[in-house]
């Protein structure tokens, strides 16, 4: 087992153990926190697939703006302390049953198929991503489109959460 | 060095404990949590095959930064929903936001 195969898997436990943590722990100032750490973890896994803009992206985005938003809703949504209220909801039992299966099936599926490479393709040398995948959504013939729609599509959600929550007479 | 499974096997398990994690929470924002668990999820897998199978095309990872923009506003959306509610009802535990039940 090589040293990034160690690496791989170390990341992957931390991942998956705050994942864990995310759905599991009552207080969910906590569970805000448990997910910063698995973005994280899935930032340094976009660095070791090469897509290092997507891994700054990611830390700037979802750590930065996405996890601050959850803290600041649950600041907003307290109820007095005192009052612990259960993590699960009754029907858990059927809800772990389902994600299991769900898991089986894709592992499943997963190791049915052939073409699956074992080493990743080679990226020439002098390839500069970031050129290619600023270039790729400015350009009109790949993906300024999408690009320009995603981007309404923010102002349309941003302004209707401002008006949705804003609440004052 | 990492075969690409190794990858689709971790993007998998994470996508089955954010749903573990909607189905089961009792607490909105809770389940607001799992869904970007498993919108992560998605994220990794679409990197993972950009990587290992068309690195030279911008495509996979278009894709992928196109999925965060989506996942911030539907957060930003499902949160103002949340505070919304928990103006209201004064509670955010959605078991007993019922009220468009008959």
């Amino acid at each position: 087992m090589t040293l990034v195969q160690v690496f791989f898997l170390l990341i992957a436990a931390i991942i998956l153990f705050s994942a864990l943590k995310v759905v599991t722990t009552r207080n969910l100032v906590h569970a805000a926190l448990w997910l910063v750490l698995m973005l994280f973890g899935v930032a340094v896994l976009f660095a070791l697939l090469d897509a290092g803009f997507l891994a700054v992206v990611q830390v700037m985005v979802y750590i930065g703006a996405i996890a601050i938003l959850f803290i600041f809703a649950v600041m907003l949504t307290r109820r007095e302390e005192g009052k612990k209220e259960a993590a699960l909801n009754p029907h858990w039992p059927a809800g772990a049953l389902i994600a299991v299966l769900l898991f089986g099936a894709l592992a499943w599926l997963l190791r049915g198929w052939q073409g699956l490479p074992a080493a990743a393709a080679s990226m020439p040398a002098d390839f500069d991503a970031l050129r290619a995948l600023g270039e790729a959504l400015v350009s009109p013939q790949a993906f300024a489109l999408p690009f320009e729609v995603a981007s309404v599509l923010l102002v349309a959600a941003l302004v209707g959460a401002v008006y949705v929550a804003y609440g004052r007479k | 060095m990492i075969p690409l499974s190794w990858y689709l096997l971790l993007a998998a398990a994470l996508f089955s404990i954010g749903l573990f994690g909607v189905l089961a929470r009792r607490n909105a924002i809770a389940i607001l949590l799992a869904v970007e668990l498993m919108l992560n999820a998605v994220n990794v897998n679409l990197v993972a095959f950009w990587r290992y199978l068309t690195p030279t095309q911008m495509a996979g990872q278009v894709f992928a930064v196109i999925v965060l923009a989506v996942a911030a506003a539907e957060v930003a959306v499902g949160l103002a929903l949340v505070i919304s509610v928990y103006r209201r009802r004064n509670t955010v535990v959605a078991d007993e936001l019922d009220m468009l039940k008959w």
